[in-house]
């Protein structure tokens, strides 16, 4: 199982109503569903994708998250997941917040634009980072936003989001110290109280 | 199992006898009615796999396989039989016709029993809603509790949602396609054209032409145009263009120039030979009433319904926009309901539910799979 995956599967409670934004082929949900008995449904903009994720016996609605966001009732997902789609998305802190909003917690999954190796690439070659988990050029990367952990950390603070929980991966593995150094992607889990 | 259908029969049945009358959303009361079905596959011991399908405007109960003579399959075989989207080894499906219609139901063309006359305009005004209820009695006398699956484009579509609305325990799944919640003015104004073409028609007769000549004319129009809007640009440019027809150059007259021209002609009038301009009548007015934001907003309607949903929507499809089918997922996903949608890619406009069948059939055998073992 991928790693990430494995990190949302061992940190979401049991028989949980899940949705998944930008759930591809509706692989997360699906493990989702098997191994925790959970529920839920996928948001997804790749028509071939939904064709897959119905194969996959997976609810999934097509369509922008931007927009589909919307048509949810505050907090009625136990989890909202955004694993690896924020980067790709118009207005992530839009998103972030709609997500917030429709789920009790939130699973942000992103790639480190601020990966050793992609220092590495800036500051002694001189080129944007191509990694294996970035490995797109900037040409024709999806990749809307580039952001590092630790910016994501910043946004959170400045949002007053909650973060209950950070995992940096790198490779297939944990990555234990200094994530914003070290972890190709992080999975965070938010939480966001609105009584101010 | 079987590979093929086998040869097809239009079943008949009637119900609502005097005094029994089938009572009607106008108040009018309409009996004995006869309602034109036909199915494919077996039912099940427990009666699980029933499918019921249903059409759009000018469609009749002939959905699938072949009929002793005919030429060419039902409306949607592409869908329907062994191995196929609906597959007849493993489900049992139903397609019925509508009251109104002019296809084996009970419409303007019928016998009034009163009178022993076609109807003709003393016919009463029918609704989605009428036609759905009368579809239940059907669906009753086959000893079918719950559907597997409702399932429709267009005006079928429009039946498949007020099958969920109103008989909520008896559909376990919708699939709605290619359709609306309401027919808005640009859709109604389309209508109004082909009625107005029926009407001004002089064999019209007030809708008392039967026994005489039909008004062929004008229902040859109202097709022409329902043809225009159930097209795309795209699909029209591909198949016609600017090409001219039987001609090497413009005739610099008011003959036909154009292929597009002479299509539209040959669609209308070989449509004047299996429908009734009087149906025609009835059936697009029940379209254009169908509203079911009618008494309140769309998020209260589908508050009780227990369905499952799938609700396909197709890119060039500009009578029945996207937006349209997105107002239903939009409603049922604010009540929590487990809903699908998708928009499929597609030249062929409205017609794309009767053509995408290798698409449709993707999504919707899986759909079925899921449901079917919930």
């Amino acid at each position: 199982m991928r790693t990430d995956y494995k990190i949302i599967l061992d940190n979401i409670k049991k028989n949980s109503t899940v949705l998944d934004l930008g759930c591809g082929d509706g692989e997360l949900l699906s493990v989702l569903i098997k191994e925790k008995g959970c529920s839920g449904t996928g948001i997804e903009i790749n028509e071939d994708a939904i064709y897959k994720c119905v194969e996959n016996g997976i609810a999934v609605s097509h369509g922008d998250i931007d927009t589909e966001l919307l048509d949810y009732p505050d907090k009625s997902f136990d989890y909202v997941i955004l694993n690896e789609s924020l980067q790709e998305v118009l207005n992530p802190q839009k998103v972030i917040l709609g997500a917030l909003r429709v789920g009790k917690k939130v699973f942000v999954g992103i790639p480190n634009f601020c990966q050793i190796k992609g220092r590495f690439q800036v500051a002694i070659r001189g080129t944007v980072p191509v990694t294996k988990d970035l490995p797109h050029q900037w040409f024709d990367t999806p990749n809307l936003r580039f952001l590092s952990l630790k910016d994501f950390r910043k946004f959170c603070e400045i949002n007053k989001i909650d973060i209950l929980k950070v995992v940096g991966i790198s490779g297939n593995n944990i990555a234990p110290v200094l994530y914003n150094l070290f972890a190709d992607i992080g999975i965070f889990l938010l939480e966001k109280n609105n009584e101010e | 199992m079987k590979k093929e259908l086998g040869i097809i029969e239009t079943k008949y049945f009637t119900f609502a006898e005097v005094p029994n009358e089938l009572v009607l959303k106008s108040g009018e009361k309409l009996g004995p009615i006869t309602l034109a079905y036909e199915t494919y596959g077996e039912l099940n011991k427990d009666k699980s796999n029933a499918i019921l399908v249903l059409h759009a405007l000018s469609g009749d109960a002939h959905a699938a396989g072949l009929k002793k003579d005919d030429k060419k399959p039902g409306w949607w075989d592409n869908m329907i039989g062994p191995g196929k989207a609906f597959d007849t080894n493993k489900y049992f499906v139903i397609c019925s016709n509508v009251i109104g219609g002019c296809k084996g139901s009970t419409g303007p063309s019928s016998i009034n029993p009163k009178t022993n006359k076609s109807y003709g305009l003393s016919f009463p005004v029918v609704t989605i809603e009428d036609m759905v209820n009368a579809q239940k009695y059907l669906i009753d006398s086959l000893g079918i509790e719950k559907l597997l699956s409702v399932v429709g484009g267009s005006m079928g579509g429009m039946q498949v949602l007020q099958w969920a609305l109103s008989y909520t325990d008896n559909v376990k799944s919708a699939i709605a396609i290619a359709t609306s919640v309401r027919h808005t003015a640009q859709q109604i104004a389309f209508h109004e054209v082909g009625r107005e073409a029926i009407m001004t028609d002089p064999d019209w007769q007030g809708g008392d032409y039967y026994g005489k000549t039909a008004p062929a004319r004008g229902l040859s129009v109202a097709r022409m145009i329902g043809h225009i809007t159930y097209m795309s640009e795209e699909s029209m440019e591909e198949k016609f263009g600017r090409k001219l027809k039987d001609k090497e150059r413009l005739g610099y007259d008011f003959s036909s120039d154009f292929e597009i021209e002479g299509y539209l002609k040959y669609r209308g009038d070989s449509f004047v030979q299996r429908f009734d301009a009087n149906s025609w009548l009835y059936i697009s007015k029940a379209l254009d009433y169908f509203n079911l934001k009618e008494k309140t907003k769309l998020s209260n309607v589908f508050k009780d319904v227990k369905s499952s949903f799938l609700v396909i929507s197709f890119t060039s499809d500009w009578l029945y926009p996207r937006y349209q089918s997105k107002d239903i997922v939009k409603a049922l996903k604010i009540n929590g309901k487990d809903v699908t949608d998708i928009e499929i890619k597609s030249s062929y406009g409205h017609d794309a539910f009767l053509v995408e069948a290798e698409s449709q059939s993707k999504i919707i055998s899986h759909y079925l799979d899921r449901i079917y073992k919930a």
